[in-house]
């Protein structure tokens, strides 16, 4: 009969080699992925695109990095929150009315 | 040497044995466990993924983007100031950027309109060239299918395509349409003379900012985003993401630290006068330890690498279908984009120590407390 322990120290090694087989894939995809990670970046460049076209709803969904300061009350002074996407802007760091998004003097001299 | 190992196998034969006896309870532990470490193993897997797709892809955005700010708002940038930022030394290139935002009233969406930096990729004059998502959108089904856009009631305005942007290029690309500077002036009817804003081409990146500096004393109420800035908004705008996730799977979480304490640190009376019987039967301190250690170790290794597996395999192979809105977010034209998959080993070490030693380490504890006993007061 099988001991209980060959059968378990089986399975944790199957899931050791799956997880390493993951990381293999990783690995092998990383060529090509690359090379369309490259074409995405001539695009950025050829065109000088600066923002990823996640968020198409609003200006400062869409181009996050080139929008104004105080996205959130820009449209109307109750205009919290927009679209979904807004989730997606991080809390204020510190204070009222500062988005994180934004960059304070000391991030910008880095 | 030999010894040793035949020793450690007999203990984790016993533990097995012991497992199997609450094979339910133990059963419902595991999965629980594995549940915990695949919301947050996909948590960080995407997010990694992602924002490395934003660190690589965005490298090659312009160096400096220079933006007019009029009462504290975005305004349009007079093409004079070009000649100006050219003589800044260390400049390579000064150029005006068209681009701005028109919402479909057809399907409700935004789209991106730019006339490209590179004039080898301008289209002629009533031609443009489509992102990925449009044609999708807007039911364009064959590649010679020209767009209508209508501005205001009784107006349409026709783009012949150019050419479609790869779906490999989504991310970047989804809503753009690409189109020439006359058509982006008559379109948005823009005098001549302005731009949305100027990107700046720096030589040597280690200038950017001296040139930042320069042309800030020039233009003091422009504001001046670098491609670091850039770059490090989306990491960011990731890692926050990543926090809501993992905060939303911190319930999931806690139900689970206070389960696993419960099971790990509070033995039961069965476990308890099972210790007693061991030590009476002749163990000693070290080898109850070492089984318990033993179950710590089995379960929890193999919550990690269940979780971890899986977790791998729902973020790549099935685009993090149960958290997708959460973790990519929604939009009336989303892109549909594959990230590249990617193992970063410092994260699942991460992920590893602190899953499986706080979980192994809590149930030493109380073992050691009871093992440490005298079997007769154990017992009783």
């Amino acid at each position: 009969m099988i001991q209980r322990t060959t059968i378990v120290f089986g399975l944790i090694a199957a899931g050791c080699a799956a997880l390493a087989l993951e990381a293999l894939h990783a690995r092998i995809m990383l060529r090509s992925e690359q090379a369309r990670m490259a074409g995405s970046a001539e695009l950025v460049r050829r065109a000088g695109l600066t923002d990823l076209a996640l968020f198409t709803e609003a200006r400062f969904a869409r181009h996050p990095a080139m929008a104004d300061l105080h996205t959130a009350f820009q449209d109307n002074p109750m205009s919290f929150e927009h679209f979904p996407s807004g989730t997606f802007a991080p809390r204020p760091a510190s204070g009222f009315g500062r988005g994180a998004l934004y960059f304070g003097a000391e991030e910008a001299v880095q | 040497m030999t010894g040793w190992l035949r020793r450690q196998r007999a203990l984790a034969d016993y533990t097995l044995a012991a497992l199997a006896r609450r094979r339910v309870k133990n059963a419902g532990l595991l999965l629980i466990y594995a549940l915990v470490v695949f919301i947050v193993a996909s948590a960080t897997l995407f997010s990694s993924a992602i924002r490395k797709e934003a660190e690589i892809v965005l490298a090659e955005a312009p160096e400096l983007i220079i933006q007019d700010l009029v009462m504290g708002r975005h305004a349009m940038i007079s093409g004079e100031l070009v000649e100006e930022l050219v003589g800044i030394r260390g400049v390579s290139g000064v150029k005006g950027r068209l681009w701005g935002y028109f919402y479909d009233r057809v399907n409700g969406a935004n789209y991106t309109l730019m006339v490209p930096l590179d004039e080898t990729l301008v289209p002629a004059r009533g031609e443009a060239i489509f992102g990925e998502a449009l044609p999708r959108t807007r039911g364009l089904n064959w590649d010679k299918a020209p767009l209508f856009l209508s501005r205001f009631p009784g107006d349409l305005f026709r783009l012949n395509p150019a050419g479609r942007l790869e779906s490999d290029s989504a991310l970047v690309s989804a809503d753009l349409i690409l189109i020439g500077e006359e058509d982006f002036r008559s379109f948005f009817e823009l005098p001549e003379g302005v731009y949305t804003d100027i990107a700046v081409s720096i030589r040597n990146s280690r200038e950017i900012g001296t040139i930042v500096e320069k042309a800030g004393r020039l233009l003091p109420h422009a504001r001046l985003i670098t491609r670091d800035e850039i770059s490090r908004t989306y990491q960011k705008l990731f890692s926050w993401r990543e926090g809501i996730m993992v905060v939303l799977a911190g319930a999931c979480v806690l139900a689970f630290a206070v389960f696993a304490a419960e099971k790990a640190s509070g033995l039961s009376a069965e476990e308890t006068r099972e210790i007693g019987i061991l030590k009476a039967i002749g163990w000693d301190t070290g080898d109850v330890i070492a089984m318990k250690l033993w179950e710590g170790g089995l379960i929890s290794i193999g919550a990690f690498l269940l979780g971890t597996v899986l977790a791998y395999l729902h973020v790549f192979a099935f685009d993090a279908a149960l958290f997708a809105s959460v973790l990519k977010g929604w939009s009336v034209i989303y892109p549909d984009f594959a990230l590249t998959p990617m193992i970063d080993g410092l994260q699942l070490s991460a992920l590893f120590f602190l899953t499986v030693l706080p979980y192994t380490a809590a149930t030493i504890v109380p073992i050691w407390r009871a093992a440490t006993a005298d079997p007769d007061q154990v017992m009783r």
